[in-house]
């Protein structure tokens, strides 16, 4: 009887040791191994992000004193451009800045009729309202404060940018019709754009076409493309496309004697030529096309027709985020008795005047409604005034800063809601420094420093994609509670039902036994 | 001395999630550029989920759809086409370099200008969550990917054997509802479309849209839950059926529309009704902004560039009522189990446990 008692005994303290084992070792161990890796993110930071409120400082000087002397030394030349430079020169302006010189009334500095004089890079020349003597300065200062004011939005950014910037993260509630169509028009920012020029030659037989594209792509193009550089990368590549014709059929006009397209069928010119136009397969860019069109012999010439069915002077259209078609007409340059095909030089000049206008448009440059009064002198050689680049950086790091922390944000969010994805180191060092650079950006465009904070910007943007399209971070597995039971109950309860009987069976004696004590004890 | 007026930009970046802002916008005929749905650029995706030669009807759905969309002028590089399975040149097919969609052979939607992206074991669940949420491989080439950005307009085409919440891959996995509803969020938070028309061919397929919860989203599918979507006709010579009812009517459907054609979304919806589906086909609009009337055919299906400019009316349409369907209580395998061990212990005898301790 004793040895059966103490069997039992040994047994009880087996079945106690079992469950302890398995409750203090086991249960831990699976938690453990059935953790998926999660790197730590800092998830503070970016919540404070959600609200991220941006201030933007645009540093402006005003410059009185100088006027006297400038003006007497240039009243000989009468030149804009000239004392534009030597401005320039005068004071150094750091990027993001506009300098506006204020000139006497009387000056004969500008003509009669102009007030303003924008010039090329930052600087503009304003003459000064007219004023009673009797003001003391601070009146007169209030009074130019309006004129001041009045140029400097013109040339640098306003309400209205930012909020195109921001068009498709805040609500745009003021929405005019111009605003809408220039965000739809704006190619959103990127790392890099591939800029692709084709020439459309349908007809060989008649036409032998020849042109200079990439002389014309180093002098017109080019120094756009390097003033942008601080926005962008950009990779430029042209081909010729031959037997490529246009999806409308393009109808006789008897009135000009000559082919119309009109408005309603550019829809659907582009389509069968777009498929053949090809692109870059290594790097997702976006691609701004731009065609050059040679109508064929039998369907010279060609014009464009507006809406109001007016002939468009450049004969040519672009298309929102696309790019840019353009009809150039070779039917005046030789006479029917020419040997076919035709030599036929193409004038680059022209074609490159309308692309680099439709080029600024599609990568974001505004295009300004200046004020009555108001000079702008034309941009030169590079294509772009420094005052509309800067506005246009503007743009871009409010946009980029925007676009960077809805990314972040959404990663965060997303990350912790599914609890199954596996966080990576990478991905925790990309967030992390997305999120510093967010913060330095925010910073730097607080304090008015443009050039850094576009710095900033591109890196958190870059690293907030890089981070949120991590080919790791896929949640694939979405498993039901049911699914889940179904895997863990056949391992789990063979095993768990012994113990928990065995535990129930000692108590069940424990209590019979201290039934039993109670009894004698009575 | 700077001592110029600060002007200080205030712009509260808001996270904007999943808040469908419905706003009326007004543009006139006059300025005749831009689209009154807010879209620039056209894209689709075009999957068939089945192998096998006698799921010949779901590839050649898919290839009809990839024909109409290329016809109405998307260009293949704005399309990823998913082909489980070769038809064409499969060795039992009595005509070869061929998928044709009607039985006396009249249309052969292979054509000579196919472009496929993903093929064969290519297509898999994976893979296609990849595409949509844009999480490839640094290096996946240009044609595999889903390059679109805010003002894309996406169409999504599922074709194979599916079942209630869920679409099976390749015969050997299944994506589920869940799955595909929070891929569509996860577009969305990235801005990667502008609005999504979601078309779905598969036994049960409303299921698959039921979960959907981002805005600017549009579904149909050819099938209820609890229904199944039948195949069209059969041909004798190639011995398998060729189409899928849903699909051979939206093709004759999509066939009378061209590039300038008005058509809008209500004549999608009247697409196959039951008398001719034997099927009920379903939709879901209530995430969509626009009233489906003034939604036409071209602006998913086609890639129109310029087009005159119409009044927009934000509207919110009801969804159809959901089939309720019995699942069983959560826990029930729990319960089973249980059951199934006292099973045990009573016909081997509870005797059995003091050999435990």
């Amino acid at each position: 009887m004793a040895a059966l008692q103490l069997e039992k005994q040994r047994g009880r303290y087996a079945a106690l040791a079992i469950a302890a084992v398995v409750i203090v070792v086991g249960i831990p161990l699976w938690w453990k191994t059935t953790e998926t890796y999660r790197a730590w993110l800092p998830f503070s930071e970016i919540s404070e992000l959600d609200s991220l409120q941006v201030h933007a400082l645009r540093p402006s000087s005003r410059q009185n004193h100088v006027c006297d002397s400038i003006g007497s030394a240039m009243i000989y030349n009468r030149v804009f451009d000239k004392a534009d430079l030597s401005l320039h020169m005068l004071s150094e302006s750091s990027c993001g800045s506009v300098v506006v010189y204020v000139i006497p009334e009387s000056s004969t500095l500008l003509p009669e009729d102009v007030k303003v004089y924008v010039g090329q890079r930052r600087t503009a020349l304003l003459r000064s309202p007219p004023f009673k003597t009797s003001w003391n300065l601070k009146e007169v200062l209030s009074n130019l404060d309006v004129e001041v004011e009045q140029v400097v939005s013109t040339m640098s950014f306003g309400h209205q940018d930012i909020v195109a910037a921001l068009s498709n993260r805040v609500r745009m509630t003021k929405v005019t019709k111009e605003s809408m169509a220039d965000s739809m028009r704006a190619i959103k920012s990127s790392p890099g754009y591939e800029i692709t020029f084709s020439l459309l030659n349908p007809d060989p037989k008649s036409h032998s076409l020849h042109w200079d594209i990439e002389g014309a792509v180093q002098s017109y193009i080019q120094p756009l493309l390097n003033k942008l550089a601080p926005i962008a990368n950009f990779s430029v590549d042209s081909q010729i496309l031959y037997y490529a014709v246009l999806g409308v059929n393009p109808r006789f006009d008897n009135s000009v004697s000559a082919y119309t397209l009109s408005a309603d069928s550019l829809s659907h010119v582009i389509n069968p030529v777009e498929a053949r136009l090809g692109s870059n397969a290594a790097s997702s860019n976006p691609v701004l096309n731009f065609l050059l069109y040679v109508p064929d012999a039998h369907h010279s010439p060609l014009f464009i027709r507006d809406h109001s069915k007016r002939k468009v002077p450049s004969n040519a259209f672009h298309s929102p985020r696309w790019g840019g078609i353009m009809v150039y007409n070779v039917n005046e340059m030789y006479g029917p008795e020419a040997e076919r095909p035709v030599d036929i030089n193409i004038n680059m000049a022209k074609v490159m005047g309308v692309f680099l206008a439709q080029l600024r448009l599609m990568l974001g440059v505004q295009h300004t409604h200046p004020p009555t009064g108001f000079v702008l002198q034309s941009p030169g050689s590079a294509g772009l005034a420094d005052w509309e680049l800067d506005r246009l950086l503007w743009s871009r790091s409010v946009e980029n800063i925007a676009t960077a922390s809805t990314t972040i944000t959404s990663l965060a969010q997303l990350l912790d809601q599914i609890g199954n994805i596996v966080i990576n180191d990478n991905i925790a060092q990309q967030v992390s420094s997305a999120v510093t650079s967010l913060q330095s950006a925010v910073a730097e465009l607080e304090a008015g420093n443009l050039a850094f904070a576009l710095q900033y910007s591109r890196e958190a943007i870059l690293a907030s994609e890089r981070a949120f399209f991590d080919p790791s971070l896929l949640h694939l597995l979405y498993f039901p509670d049911d699914q889940k039971f179904a895997i863990y109950i056949p391992l789990f309860l063979p095993m768990c039902v012994p113990i928990v009987l065995s535990l129930l069976k000692i108590v069940s004696e424990a209590k019979k036994r201290r039934a039993d004590k109670q009894a004698k004890s009575d | 001395m700077d001592y110029y007026n600060l002007l200080t930009t205030c712009a509260f970046i808001h996270l904007l999630v999943s808040i469908p802002y419905a706003y009326s916008n007004y543009v006139e005929n006059k300025a005749g550029q831009f689209f009154s749905s807010g879209h620039t650029n056209n894209w689709a995706v075009l999957v068939c989920t089945s192998r096998f030669w006698f799921n010949y009807r779901h590839v050649a759905n898919t290839l009809s759809v990839y024909r109409s969309v290329k016809r109405l002028g998307i260009p293949d590089s704005h399309i990823v086409l998913m082909l489980a399975d070769d038809m064409a040149c499969n060795y039992r097919n009595p005509k070869p370099a061929t998928v044709f969609s009607h039985k006396n052979m009249e249309l052969n939607v292979y054509g000579d200008d196919v472009e496929v992206d993903y093929r064969g074991y290519e297509v898999t669940v994976e893979n296609f969550l990849r595409v949509l949420t844009g999480r490839l491989p640094p290096s996946t080439p240009r044609s595999k990917r889903l390059l679109s950005d805010d003002r894309s307009n996406i169409l999504i085409y599922l074709t194979g054997h599916g079942g209630n919440g869920f679409l099976k891959f390749q015969d050997s996995e299944e994506i589920s509802n869940m799955e595909l509803a929070d891929a569509f969020e996860q577009m969305w938070q990235k801005r990667r479309y502008n609005e999504l028309l979601f078309i779905i061919d598969t036994c049960q397929g409303a299921s698959m849209y039921e979960r959907f919860y981002s805005p600017n989203l549009m579904a149909l599918a050819s099938s209820q839950v609890g229904e199944d979507s039948l195949s069209h006709q059969p041909d004798l010579a190639i011995g398998v059926h060729l189409m899928d009812k849903y699909t051979f009517y939206l093709l004759e459907f999509l066939e009378e529309v061209h590039p300038a054609s008005q058509a809008n979304m209500n004549d999608l919806f009247k697409v196959c009704p039951q008398s001719q589906c034997v099927s009920t086909p379903g939709h879901r609009t209530d995430l969509f902004q626009r009233n489906p009337g003034s939604v036409l055919i071209t602006d998913f299906f086609g890639s129109v560039l310029l087009h005159d400019m119409k009044q927009l009316v934000a509207d919110v349409s009801s969804q159809k009522p959901k089939q309720k369907d019995w699942h069983p209580p959560d826990g029930f395998i729990l319960g089973l189990w249980t059951l199934i061990l006292l099973v045990f212990f009573q016909t081997y005898g509870i005797k059995h446990l003091k050999h435990i301790f």
